[in-house]
């Protein structure tokens, strides 16, 4: 049985969760007492910093059929400007007339710096162990930069606020064989998934909590996951259609609950379980 | 394992004979110097006790052994902190080995003088069980084990 | 190619250095299964060795049951901010990877 759980994927999960069990029903406090150490032991020496330093040097390093980096990529405070950045995205661009989130805005830059088709820019969103993504590894230096900065999405401009009123329609929106939304989940305080507590998106504090701690390295999986791959996420959680990636759909819902956090400190990337 | 051997041996050029014969368990630890040793029957070791002979010899309990920032409980089994610190007078080495997974032993680390007996890395558990903290000092092997239960097994999801 | 380590390095008043290094690798155990059933092959560092000023001041073995993405931390004594701290590991593949960091 031992040898077996080791091996076997579903056998093993099956064990952690008769595990998980036990483990409630000790004092369910000492338990989440338990965890929170275990958390705070693995934030020192987070891997994430690999993949914040392959992205550092794909911003900066020469590539496509254009031979040029990304450093005059403007990420909207300034082309070349990546302090503090992400804190203020999604926002409206004018230059291409329309909102775009972080992962947009750097798919927009490797087409106009790299010269890379749009389908070549977006190919790979998220990585896997065999096959990285560019992508992860950009946003994980991007929002690197911006840890310690204070939420500040833009909501000035008219496109910005038909964003933010979209995602919160999408937040809202119930569909899918199980008739699910965002808010089944997230709109309630003190639920959770097992050991997971779900943060309360409709309140300021849950909002904060979640949006200023992606991305996260998942220690489960090994992998730097950006905030886009925790949405697409949810929607295969919801059994909804597949999430688009730098879909219209996309950067409403991110600038819903971006600026849902505004006034909260950026922390991540951090690690998760 | 062997399978690794293969591997190793294939890939010549950057390999030293050293670490070849180090792979192939041809050499005990300390006789190939500070590089190059893989203590291939200690990490054979499919249980606690197979693990000590391994080693040369049965340890003492001591108290001087001490795990720290190692949580009671780990979220995954992917990534379980284990930090141990020994201090047992002239410390050359210590080693993690955990009872339950396939291969009990997961780390040994050598202590030259002038480094601090105390390390701190993450290892994976396929489940729940004691974590052993096995200390070399002054010629002579100790002891101290922690159970960590563990919610989530290293390899499942 | 492997990619490059992450190692901080510091010391403290009183003389000691920490050092923390974070390693790129799969640390693949040897005993999961692919998506065919088929055993994904054994692959994870084997060696690593930290040194100051030419002096080994840490060696590790390593299994297969050390985390993937290697979290590995010690404290040493005898290097001043400004010196070098180099980290080599050396996996079963016979794959090997030198970093150094300056002591700050």
């Amino acid at each position: 049985m031992r040898i077996r759980a080791w091996y076997a994927g579903a056998i093993a999960l099956a064990a952690g969760m008769v595990a998980a069990t036990a483990a409630v029903g000790q004092d369910a406090a000492s338990t989440a007492q338990e965890i929170e150490k275990y958390r705070q032991a693995l934030q020192d020496g987070n891997p994430a910093e690999l993949w914040e330093a392959r992205g550092e040097g794909l911003w900066k390093k020469p590539a496509g059929p254009k031979n040029a980096s990304l450093e005059k990529c403007d990420l909207g405070l300034g082309p070349g400007v990546v302090k503090g950045a992400y804190a203020q995205l999604p926002r409206y661009f004018a230059d291409v007339d329309r909102v775009m989130d972080l992962e947009t805005r750097l798919a927009h830059c490797r087409v106009t710096l790299h010269g890379l088709t749009p389908a070549q820019a977006t190919a790979r969103p998220f990585g896997s162990p065999d096959n990285r993504s560019d992508n992860d590894a950009l946003v994980a230096w991007v929002t690197s930069e911006s840890k310690g900065a204070t939420m500040n999405v833009p909501s000035a401009h008219a496109k910005e606020k038909e964003a933010f009123a979209l995602g919160e329609k999408i937040f809202y929106f119930r569909g899918g064989p199980y008739d699910f939304s965002c808010a089944t989940c997230h709109a309630a305080d003190n639920t959770r998934i097992r050991l997971q507590d779900l943060p309360n998106l409709t309140k300021q504090a849950g909002a904060q909590l979640a949006y200023t701690t992606w991305p996260a390295y998942r220690v489960s999986q090994g992998e730097l996951r950006t905030f886009q791959w925790r949405l697409n996420d949810c929607f295969r959680q919801q059994r909804f259609p597949e999430l688009g990636f730098a879909s219209d759909a996309s950067i409403a819902l991110t600038a819903f609950l971006a600026r849902n956090a505004n006034g909260a400190e950026f922390k991540a990337p951090t690690i998760k379980r | 394992m062997d399978s690794g051997r293969r591997d190793a041996l294939k890939a010549g050029g950057s390999v030293s004979l050293l670490t070849l014969l180090a792979a192939a368990g041809w050499l005990k630890p300390g006789e190939a110097g500070a590089q190059g040793a893989w203590n291939k029957a200690a990490f054979e070791a499919k249980s606690i006790p197979d693990a000590y002979k391994a080693f040369g010899g049965a340890p003492a309990q001591a108290k001087e052994i001490a795990f720290v920032a190692t949580p009671d409980i780990a979220e995954n089994g992917a990534v379980v902190p284990i930090g141990v610190t020994s201090s047992l007078p002239k410390t050359e080495q210590i080693a993690i080995l955990v009872e339950k997974n396939p291969n009990v032993l997961a780390a040994s680390f050598d202590i030259p003088a002038g480094t601090e007996a105390t390390v701190t890395t993450r290892v994976k558990m396929g489940q729940s069980s004691n974590v052993y903290a096995l200390v070399k000092a002054d010629g002579k092997y100790y002891v101290a084990q922690k159970e960590v239960k563990v919610t989530l097994g290293g390899c499942g999801g | 190619m492997a990619d490059p380590m992450r190692i901080r390095a510091a010391v403290d008043a009183g003389g000691v250095t920490e050092v923390k290094v974070l390693m790129s690798h799969e640390m693949e155990t040897g005993q999961r299964r692919d998506a065919a059933g088929a055993l994904v092959p054994a692959w994870f560092i084997q060696n690593v060795t930290a040194t100051h000023a030419g002096k080994t001041v840490l060696s590790a073995q390593w299994g297969p049951a050390i985390a993937k993405n290697p979290f590995l931390s010690f404290r040493f004594k005898g290097a001043q901010k400004g010196d070098k701290v180099q980290v080599t590991w050396v996996d079963n593949r016979g794959d090997k990877r030198t970093d150094e960091a300056t002591i700050a």
